[in-house]
């Protein structure tokens, strides 16, 4: 007598099919064990937005009756397993319909297990999950993030690896036999049976204890009640802006007090303020009115506006003015102009060094029209092991 | 790709309650498929196109320009004797309406899935029953589906009812955004040779539009005419109760599986001092919590209404004549309706009415705009319920449930 729910957090469209080849095939195989299951993808998250942090569930139960406690909702109240494939969601998550920041590890259970796809050590990552009040298990499936099952992206096996370290860290939804089995009818091909395999093998756990991680507040607001709600379906517009930081030189824009997009991206904009030509490119061609102009016209990256599109860098006429890097290598939301302003020469130094990080793990960029990953050789580390 | 379970006859398959109908319409050979866009229902359309783009069914396949010409076209095809299936969802359907209405005028036996959808404005996806229900006077069957199972099996015996020549009126199948359209279950794939066992060809007889049959169809009418067609149309409806009972029967026999009755699903009910009532997927929460009810000696128990036309009054009034009192739960509104209830729920209060002991009912909105029924929302009326009992009447004949105060 038992249900088994297991969640997979993915970012929307790049990660959808990889998210769905995950949460079928636990339906699979727990039916090789004649349990009952369902799959399904948050319907909010539907239609999905491209890189928008989305969910898909499998709900695994001994008979029809358990299963349908877990039927007929949006989301499972809990999950055994919380699945990860975009390291950056580690910092936390926010659909397009703005529920606030949920942190990645929100539905995992007492006990339970969060596994990411990551090649950052544990520690990084702890550093970035909000901290629980309970204990729970980080798995790490060394990988950079896959847009396995997008179009025209090769198969790099990260379904079926983190299949094999999903029957690892829950026997009790499935054993690896059931899991390779399910695999294995789905005419992928053996090879995915032995990546399968070998990451239930080598998959290890770094016990995480309650209160490690992330201190900070995960942002949320209130909802109001609908006596309180304007009548018409009328949206008061928000107060136009005013001066940089309430001054009277420079401009920022009025945003939303409620509407924040601090997880949404993947990666976000660092500016050289030196060689920045005031061209106005940026700040026009933002699609989320994100740039802060600065007293003496600067623009300034605003990360509670930013969603990381990169649009910036690709309408900045000047070489490494503005470049997109890794939202994993940020821990915070500052203000890069009043890091400037302070101490150019440190930000500068800080600046170089993360341009310099960035253009080594170019590979490992998160958003996939940017980059074409390292799908050859993820495939070999899967196959072969040689990751270690 | 789906896995695929060898069973002896059937196979399983993981598919979401939209699948289940395109499935359902390439094992029933559907002639004429049309589509527009929209959500939830779109995922059938999804579906049948990626069938088709298989070379697993093939069909004519026609995605029209708007929901309006999409049943338009449908009527026609049905009226030369093509088997039919098209659909929407929403403020979809509403914008199809004129179409939808000469349907069941010319009795045209055309299958339509509504992906019940909140209607707009404001925009929204989830579900809500008022999309559907519009069709509820027009001579429209109008069923809600409660599995993405039973969306496979009824939609089979949609056509087979529907294309009967006593019946000769639209189905409409009703899913619930969401919980049905988007949601993967194991679900049972008849053969088709049992499909060909349980569904005979569409044979529109002296009534189909053909060059060897010269026929006109739909002329203008006057007062002195119309009375008497509105007449024949409401005995086909009349005429549906015992072709759907006959039909469920055989698909029982051939497919082993159903309730005892096509019209409404109880749930233990025999010794109930309480009943619920509820359309579509609300019956899974419910069910939960009668369960918990029951396990704490509260004879509470459920009935489902899957045909809400035909309505079936006498099973209704059969299973509501023992309780003391009866919670209807809609996920629909009638603004300014008698008692300000819910749709259901005036049917029901109606049905009951000519009962000696009748029980009290009393009406709940729940669930709008797919905001999900919880077990402890069932629990929540169905203590509002038992103090009417302890009072001896009902106190709020309607509560909105799960409403942001």
């Amino acid at each position: 007598m038992s249900t088994v729910a297991v969640e997979v957090v993915y970012r929307g469209i790049f990660q959808k099919t990889l998210a769905r080849n995950i949460v079928r095939s636990i339906v699979f195989a727990a039916r090789k064990e004649g349990k009952i299951g369902t799959a399904f993808g948050r319907y909010g998250d539907s239609p999905e937005r491209n890189g928008i942090p989305a969910k898909q569930f499998a709900i695994v139960s001994d008979s029809p009756e358990e299963l349908e406690e877990n039927l007929a909702v949006y989301e499972a109240r809990e999950v055994d397993v919380t699945i990860n494939v975009d390291d950056t969601m580690c910092k936390g998550i926010e659909s397009w319909a703005w529920y606030g920041l949920q942190p990645i590890n929100a539905l995992t259970k007492p006990g339970g297990t969060l596994i990411v796809t990551s090649r950052q050590p544990a520690d990084a990552l702890i550093e970035d999950i909000h901290q629980k009040d309970t204990a729970y298990n980080l798995a790490i499936v060394p990988a950079s993030v896959s847009y396995s099952g997008l179009w025209v992206y090769k198969d790099d096996h990260t379904d079926v690896r983190i299949l094999g370290a999903l029957a690892k860290a829950c026997p009790e939804l499935v054993s690896i036999d059931s899991m390779v089995a399910a695999i294995a009818d789905q005419d992928w091909g053996d090879l995915k049976q032995t990546s399968a395999r070998n990451t239930f093998d080598r998959v290890t756990f770094r016990p995480v204890e309650p209160g490690e991680g992330s201190a900070d507040e995960p942002f949320s607001f209130d909802l109001p009640g609908w006596r309180d709600m304007e009548e018409g379906l009328v949206i008061r517009g928000v107060e136009p802006g005013g001066g940089f930081r309430g001054g009277n030189e420079g401009y920022e824009p009025t945003r939303s007090a409620v509407f924040k997009k601090f997880s949404t991206r993947a990666m976000r904009p660092v500016i050289n303020f030196d060689t920045c030509i005031k061209c106005t490119l940026c700040w026009l061609q933002c699609p989320d009115t994100c740039f802060d102009v600065t007293p003496e016209g600067l623009y300034d990256a605003n990360m509670e506006a930013c969603c990381g599109c990169g649009v910036c860098e690709a309408v900045c006429p000047v070489p490494d003015c503005v470049t997109m890097v890794n939202e994993a290598e940020f821990n915070d939301n500052n203000s890069q102009y009043e890091h400037w302003i302070q101490d150019k020469d440190g930000y500068n130094r800080w600046m170089t060094e993360l341009i310099q990080v960035q253009k080594e793990k170019e590979a490992d960029r998160s958003h996939g029209y940017h980059s074409p990953g390292k799908y050859e050789s993820e495939s070999e580390v899967a196959l072969t092991g040689d990751d270690d | 790709m789906a896995t695929q379970i060898a069973n002896q006859t059937e196979r399983e398959e993981l598919i979401s309650g939209s699948e289940a109908i395109a499935i359902a319409c390439s094992l029933a050979d559907v002639d004429v498929i049309t589509a527009y866009p929209i959500r939830p229902y779109d995922t059938v359309m999804q579906y049948v196109s990626k069938l088709k783009a298989d070379g697993a069914f093939d069909c004519d396949f026609i995605v029209a320009e708007s929901e309006h010409s999409q049943f338009e076209i449908v009527k026609h095809a049905s009226a030369v004797g093509a088997r039919t299936f098209c659909g929407s969802s929403g403020v979809g359907w509403f914008y199809a309406f004129e179409a939808i209405t000469v349907t069941a005028g010319l009795r045209l036996p055309v299958v339509a899935m509504v992906g019940n959808r909140a209607l707009d404005d404001p925009g929204a996806f989830g579900v809500e029953h008022n999309d559907a229900m519009a069709v509820r006077d027009l001579g429209w069957m109008l069923y809600w589906v409660g599995t993405a199972q039973e969306a496979l099996d009824i939609a089979l015996l949609s056509w087979r009812v529907a294309e009967d020549p006593r019946v000769f009126l639209p189905m409409a199948i009703s899913c619930d955004g969401s919980f049905l359209t988007h949601s993967q279950a194991i679900v049972n794939v008849p053969t088709q040779e049992q499909v060909d066992r349980f569904l005979p060809q569409y044979d529109r007889g002296r009534l189909l539009l053909h060059p060897d049959n010269p026929i006109t169809v739909a002329p203008q009418v006057n007062e002195d005419w119309l009375m008497e067609i509105r007449r024949q149309t409401d005995d086909a409806m009349r005429r549906t109760s015992d072709v759907i009972r006959e039909a469920y029967d055989e698909f029982k026999q051939l497919f082993g599986r159903g309730d005892d009755s096509p019209f409404i699903e109880e749930y233990m009910t025999d010794d109930a001092d309480i009943v619920l009532v509820g359309m579509g997927t609300l019956a899974m929460p419910v069910r939960v919590a009668v369960r918990r009810m029951r396990e704490q000696g509260r004879k509470v128990g459920f009935v489902r209404v899957k045909f809400f036309r035909p309505f079936a009054t006498d099973e209704v009034r059969e299973a509501l004549s023992h309780c003391k009192a009866v919670g209807v739960i809609d996920r629909d509104y009638s603004y300014g309706s008698p008692s300000y209830g819910g749709v259901l729920f005036n049917e029901i209060r109606s049905a009951l009415y000519t009962l000696d002991n009748r029980p009290l009912v009393q009406s709940f909105i729940a669930g709008l705009g797919g905001r999900e029924v919880l077990v402890r929302d069932v629990e929540e009326m169905t203590a509002m319920v038992q103090d009417s009992i302890n009072s001896g009447k009902v106190a709020a004949e309607n509560t909105w449930i799960g409403v942001r105060e």
